[in-house]
């Protein structure tokens, strides 16, 4: 079960990801959200983003409470550029494969390149409303 | 896709049959993955992509909601509705503007 297998990310300290990157803040450990951990230290490891969002959308849906099934990640990093859309979200997925595999079950992706970031507006919109699923 | 387009079961379903519909396009297959979970996990195989819904123009794989999100606020869906023959009914709108 996965959150058997996830209980010991409520042991790490994320600050040790994120050493020597000039980006991340450090954030606080909460024992609450292991995927959206996992998939920042993924998301961070493999793109240096100059940022990162991750949005938990799974209170938007039809799962219960404080459930890691939904999220929204906002990417921006120049290993995106010279790739087209199709390319860059399939570059995530890859990175995000077992997550999906294993709990994740929606993941909306902006992945953009530092010099689009800044000519937009840099506010994200929050994903359609739930039509109610079949509960997943 | 989630359902179907008269009643989609999921909001990013439900978001790509409105794009579609402002595109004046509404005659396509439509396959919901709910009704069949054999289908629901092939086609993530045969697309290599995780998510539904899944969107083929032209029978190429085109992406998910969000894509298709993005190609419709940069015009690059009329240009691929275009190139499998079909007109959006957005570029009748920007031709009566002008």
């Amino acid at each position: 079960m996965l959150v058997r297998s996830l209980r010991v990310f409520g042991l790490y300290h994320p600050a040790q990801f994120f050493s020597g990157s000039k980006t991340m803040a450090t954030i606080p450990v909460k024992n609450g959200n292991p995927m959206e951990l996992l998939i920042r230290d993924k998301l961070v490891r493999q793109f240096s983003p100059v940022h990162l969002d991750i949005i938990n959308e799974s209170y938007m849906h039809n799962v219960p409470k404080g459930s890691e099934t939904h999220f929204k990640v906002v990417v921006v990093s120049d290993k995106f550029e010279n790739t087209s859309l199709l390319q860059r979200h399939r570059l995530v997925n890859e990175i995000l494969q077992n997550e999906l595999k294993n709990g994740v079950h929606a993941l909306s992706i902006v992945a953009k390149t530092p010099s689009q970031w800044e000519d937009s507006s840099k506010v994200t919109e929050k994903s359609p409303a739930c039509k109610g699923g079949f509960g997943r | 896709m989630k359902g179907v387009p008269e009643q989609p079961m999921c909001g990013f379903s439900n978001a790509v049959v409105q794009i579609f519909r402002m595109h004046g396009v509404t005659n396509y297959d439509a396959h919901n993955v709910l009704a069949d979970e054999n289908m629901r996990q092939g086609i993530k195989e045969f697309s290599n992509w995780p998510t539904i819904p899944q969107i083929f123009i032209g029978g190429e794989f085109v992406g998910g909601c969000d894509i298709l999100l993005q190609m419709h606020k940069n015009g690059e869906l009329i240009e691929e509705l275009q190139k499998v023959g079909i007109q959006s009914a957005l570029i009748e709108q920007e031709d009566k503007k002008e």
